[in-house]
């Protein structure tokens, strides 16, 4: 050590990463916070054990085979004009076919199971609390239509209880995450995007837009607050004490100029009418402005190739 | 008169960019001295310019995606540090509309501007080499796509000093990339400088697929070409297929850009989700163009070395058709968080794990390959061993990323930068520095240095993993990409060390310098006139190094995939040359210099210039020279001539003295 | 140098000239590149699938295409590739004076077809439908054009031809460029009906 000293700040930056690498668990996709991460953890950890059954024999075998018929070692075999094998083409084709197989069904049941659009609690969907988030620049704008209030870049719930989310978009693309909990979808404009969530445990989660969205957007950070029905109730009441009041005429063109790392806001008496105004001021003109549920499905890839 | 353009737009305020211009000036008049003081103008016009030899053309690729790649690197290092800086509240030393510009720059250079000319560079190479042909099919376009290519390349260069470049991310999604969110000129130079070199990829694309399936030499059945030969045509036909879509793209979001045109926007009727899914539908396609004449190196690099034919060559034939077709039906899965509902997901999620079906049986046949075979540890093999267990890691997050559940806590996370570096580094990069060092003695006649090769290749992987593992660990802590700086500061020292891993590979690419040199340096001891340094399998290796310009004096018959190799077999392991004495030489006809094509790509760059700043009158002029120049090709018949066989007979001389006083 | 350590030896078969059949591998190449151009072609019209509702409370395909107008652009464009057909026909035979006729009468009627979609076009803007109009306008005007343009590029390389043509004589150089144009033209014509079809039928039904 003493003769090359460089090594020794290496050593101590990997000591200091080192408890990322064995508190790997206590990550906020290896420790999440709600039923919906809980399932991508197992199956992340599913797909990278079915996945280790290819890659650790191939490993070993390049290092094995390289190893074994290295030019100096004359007790190996050598046979240049073999290049064919119809058992082990077999095999190779197999092995990876029949991982792929469990790993498709895998796929197929858990792309319907954690289907963002695919309410939590099918029964009592009506249970859920809705809330519509919107990505401006550079911030969140989150809507509470029942509670007729509005908040930036912090967003309150109920531990336990669903949330559904609508995700728009008063700018560019954006991308809802809250990494604790699970899935993220686009915010885009014109766009309404849904997205079911819970919080099985309460505590303060860092989200995040994903999707690079410009000068600001490093700072497009929110916190989650997942809070008891009490504290919930609480949270509502100081938001609604809030003397600033937000409707698409009045204080939205302003909130929606861009601007950085903005503090958390709470607006009251907020317009129930923001969210579809938001959506429909990209559709100006259109002639089908009274219906937006027709578009409440995003549209994708089936219609645009 | 100038448009948009004045002085300001040179960012005199911008300490590291113009200490960067204030370099590439002093260097760039370096070599502008260099060539005057030397007189070698006329030569590089007359040689290397105006040249329509395959041979050389590989060679300016390479030697500008070498070029590139220290420009693409550099910004690599900045953004590690910006990175390894700005935690917990620290802004780094990069604001955001400086790091921005960086990352898609990155990007865009080192996809378009580095993997892509290395990748062209090889195929220009060696294909013809390895099919027996004297040149490409149309030697005219293929000199055109150089320099369209080089256009491109001048332009990005270009928008370090004059404006700037695109501050989008590398495929610049719209609507971000609209005239209402970017203003500035940066998208424009994407735009032209995508668009040109773009033009000249699918030109190349056609170019080689013509010339494998026409102009391969007598019993070159298709199934007895070399595996090289094979990738380079799928992923020519993929460049014919896609390339088209990024030009209808890139020329949509011009329109909405220029011409107030609205087929992204966000408001009257635009809808920015069908620029994602055109601009993936060229982009996944456009990996496999890149990693699928890697695995050609790779296959060729591994049956020499291993002195034994490669195994299974028909599965890797048919795995290399499965991948190119496969690669259009996967595009989705760039965005599974748009929202398309389970059952489009579903359907794409799996068609990507399909993929790794064929490439997994390639892993296994260069596996059994190397399986009772002799192998000798070049560095081309470590490559290769590198690759193989990087690229089967690669493969493995790439399914992880291809479940589109999982997808949704992964997706624009570090984890997504981690696997494309894994894949594209320990792939594409590592293959492509594998066939430099492979072809290397083909194309200048002495080998390169093998200790320096080594030293570069164990910089490359040790900094590999050091990079981009901390990535993979940082992406489970919620940690995403495009990051300017972050709040967390627990994130730092992993950060750090993807910073040492970042210098690591600044010291693997120090290293490539150094072998270039000191290979020249020794260049007589290192020499080779057989022309076969590593007893090579397939054709290039029957020429000399380098080859004359047209390549082969009597066009070679084959009748096996081997055959070169069975006949050094059969003749006690070497291929010495007949005598020309006794030989019959005949005519051969060869394709002219052209001047039209570096005049072309001149134009282009001026064009492309005037586009980004609005300059109309000189747009129009410099598509007026474009076109004339164009036009007095068509009018010019002297296009090709006869090399004489008196000639060819003393070119073959002069070789076969030198190989009889090497023997 | 030893080019040759293949062929070069006792025994072993040597072929002679490569096959100079350039005019084959020139129409294979132009073939492959119109499969390119198919795809930005197919690219267009996907887009204008995407969007052709997409009217923003502007007119529809319905309120503009007259479909009498576009039926005779389309008897214009047809008739032209027969013409074209004829001029191939005498390239066979050898008659460089016929095949310049008839290459003027296909200039001709793709110099007619142009100048109605430019009028068709010129109608449009100046009723404040322009592309900037709407997705709609924007898909349209793009698709259309493309294809305009392409039909633009043919009339000049066919004036180029009709330059070259009385200069050069048909010679292996400038035979496969009127093959390849014949290829372009007919590729064109191909596209057209598409376009007609999809575009301007469907709009209006």
């Amino acid at each position: 050590m003493g003769r090359k000293p460089y090594l020794r700040p290496l050593g101590a930056l990997l000591m200091a990463a080192l408890p990322f690498l064995i508190s790997g668990c206590s990550s906020a996709l290896m420790d999440p916070k709600g039923q919906v991460g809980e399932e991508q953890r197992v199956l992340i950890i599913t797909a990278f054990a079915l996945m280790l059954i290819v890659v650790i024999p191939v490993i070993v075998m390049t290092l094995l085979f390289a190893f074994r018929y290295r030019e100096s070692n004359p007790d190996a075999a050598y046979k240049p004009d073999w290049g064919h094998s119809k058992a082990i083409e077999v095999v190779v084709w197999l092995i990876p076919c029949v991982i792929i197989v469990v790993l498709a069904i895998l796929t197929w049941v858990t792309s319907h199971s954690l289907d963002p659009m695919k309410p939590i609690d099918a029964e009592n969907e009506q249970n859920a609390l809705e809330i519509q988030a919107v990505s401006l620049d550079w911030k969140w704008l989150f809507i509470y239509p029942e509670q007729r209030l509005a908040s930036v870049n912090e967003v309150a719930f109920p531990a336990n209880r669903p949330v559904h989310f609508r995700i728009s978009s008063g700018s560019v693309m954006n991308s809802f995450w809250i990494p604790a909990l699970g899935t993220q979808i686009y915010a885009m404009a014109g766009m309404d995007s849904n997205l079911h969530l819970i919080a099985n445990e309460q505590g303060t989660y860092p989200g995040r837009s994903t999707n690079y969205s410009g000068a600001g957007f490093s700072g497009m950070t929110f916190d989650a607050l997942a809070l008891s029905e009490p504290e919930f109730e609480r949270w509502v009441d100081e938001v609604n004490s809030s003397d600033q009041t937000l409707s698409f005429e009045d204080g939205y063109k302003e909130l929606a100029q861009p601007s950085q790392s903005v503090p958390v806001q709470y607006y009251s008496d907020v317009s129930p009418d923001l969210y579809r105004n938001i959506l429909n001021s990209f559709r100006e003109g259109k002639p089908d402005e009274h219906s937006t549920t027709e578009h409440s499905v995003p549209m994708s890839a089936e219609t645009a190739e | 008169m100038f448009g948009k353009l004045s002085l300001e737009a040179i960012p005199y305020h911008e300490p590291i960019v113009m200490s960067v211009a204030v370099v590439m000036a002093i260097v760039g008049a370096y070599i502008v001295g260099w060539i005057t003081f030397n007189k070698k103008w006329i030569y590089l016009w007359k040689e290397w310019i105006t040249s329509v030899d395959h041979k050389k053309l590989g060679i300016m690729y390479f030697l500008v995606a070498l070029v590139m790649l220290i420009r693409g690197f550099s910004d690599a290092i900045m953004m590690r540090t910006q990175q390894a800086m700005a935690a917990g509240g620290a802004e780094g030393y990069l604001p955001p509309e400086h790091y921005d510009q960086i990352f898609t720059a990155h990007g865009v250079i080192m996809i378009f501007f580095v993997a892509m000319p290395m990748v062209i560079g090889l195929m220009n190479l060696v294909v013809p080499l390895q099919i027996g042909a004297r040149d490409v099919a149309f030697p005219f376009l293929n000199n055109l796509s150089f320099w369209l290519f080089a256009a491109g390349v001048v332009l990005v260069n270009i928008s370090l000093v004059v404006g700037e470049f695109a501050k989008t991310g590398w495929l610049a999604y719209a609507p971000l990339s609209e005239s209402t969110y970017s203003p500035g000129v940066g998208v424009d130079y994407w735009i032209w400088a995508l668009q040109i070199s773009g033009v000249g990829t699918t030109l190349t694309g056609i170019n080689f697929f013509v010339t494998i399936m026409k102009m391969r030499t007598k019993g070159m059945t298709l199934f007895r070409m070399p595996i090289f030969t094979w990738t380079s045509l799928v992923a020519n036909g993929l460049i014919i297929a896609s390339f088209p879509i990024l030009t209808a793209t890139i020329a949509m979001l011009t329109l909405d850009r220029y011409l107030d045109f609205h087929f992204f926007t966000n408001d009257l009727g635009g809808n920015m989700m069908m620029y994602v899914n055109l601009i993936w539908a060229w982009g996944h396609p456009e990996v496999y163009i890149l990693i699928l004449p890697a695995f050609g190196v790779f296959s060729e690099v591994i049956a020499t070395f291993a002195k034994k034919r490669l195994f299974g060559y028909h599965t890797m034939v048919w795995a290399t058709v499965a991948i190119g077709l496969l690669s259009f039906m996967v595009w989705l899965h760039h965005f599974f968080t748009m929202g398309a509902g389970a059952n489009v997901n579903a359907f794409f999620g799996i068609m990507t794990m399909i993929i790794a079906v064929p490439t997994g049986v390639k892993i296994f046949n260069w596996l059994f390959t190397m399986f009772r075979g002799r192998l000798e540890f070049t560095s081309p093999v470590l490559w290769t061993l590198g690759f193989i267990i990087t690229f089967t890691l690669g493969g493995m997050t790439g399914v992880m990323l291809a479940v589109p559940a999982a997808n949704f806590v992964l997706h624009n996370s570090l984890f997504v930068i981690a696997h494309f570096h894994n894949v594209i580094i320990g792939g594409v990069v590592f293959g492509s520095l594998a066939g430099y060092t492979f072809w290397f003695p083909k194309a200048f006649g002495f080998t390169l240095n093998e200790k320096w090769g080594k030293r570069s290749f164990w910089c490359w992987i040790i900094g590999f993993y050091l990079a981009f593992t901390p990535l993979y660990i940082l992406s489970f802590y919620g940690a995403v990409r495009r990051m300017q700086s972050y709040p967390n500061a627990d994130w730092q020292p992993l950060m750090i060390v993807a910073w040492v891993g970042a210098v690591f590979i600044l010291a693997g690419i120090l290293c490539t310098a150094i072998q270039l040199y000191v290979s020249i340096r020794d260049r007589k001891a290192r020499a080779d006139v057989t022309g076969d340094p590593w007893n090579g399998r397939t054709l290039e290796w029957s020429t000399s190094s380098p080859p004359p310009h047209y390549n082969f004096a009597h066009l070679p018959v084959v009748n096996s995939i081997d055959n070169f190799w069975e006949e050094k077999q059969r003749r006690g392991g070497q291929a010495l040359p007949g005598n020309p004495e006794q030989t019959e030489y005949q005519d051969i006809h060869m394709p002219r210099n052209t001047v039209a094509g570096p005049v072309i790509g001149a134009f282009s760059i001026v064009l492309g210039f005037a586009l980004v700043w609005h300059i109309w009158w000189l747009a129009g002029a410099s598509a007026l020279g474009i076109f004339v120049s164009f036009i007095m090709r068509v009018f010019n018949d002297d296009i090709d001539y006869h090399v004489p066989a008196d000639e060819v007979r003393q070119t073959e001389t002069e070789h076969y003295q030198q190989v009889q006083m090497q023997a | 140098m030893t080019t040759d350590t293949m062929t070069n030896q006792p025994g072993i078969m040597r072929t002679d000239e490569e096959h100079a059949d350039t005019t084959g591998m020139k129409t294979y190449g132009f073939w492959i590149y119109l499969m390119s151009d198919l795809i930005i072609f197919g690219c267009l019209f996907a887009t204008y699938g995407v969007l052709h509702n997409n009217t923003a409370g502007g007119p529809s395909g319905k309120d503009l295409f007259e479909l009498k107008f576009v039926l005779g652009e389309t008897f214009l464009l047809l008739f032209s590739s027969f013409t074209y057909g004829l001029a191939m026909l005498a390239m066979h035979r050898d008659r460089l004076g016929q095949l310049m006729g008839w290459l003027i009468a296909t200039f001709v009627l793709g110099a007619g077809f142009v100048g109605m979609e430019l009028y068709e076009f010129h109608h449009l803007i100046s009723e404040g439908y322009g592309p900037d109009r709407s997705g709609f306008l924007s898909s349209f005007f793009a698709l259309v054009g493309t294809h305009g343009l392409h039909v633009s590029f043919g009339l000049l390389w066919m004036l180029i031809m009709l330059i070259q043509l009385p200069i050069k004589g048909l010679t292996d150089k400038t035979r496969p460029r009127i093959l390849c144009l014949s290829l372009f033209w007919h590729f064109l014509d191909i596209v057209w009906i598409c376009v007609f079809t999809f575009v301007y039928l469907m709009g209006v039904l």
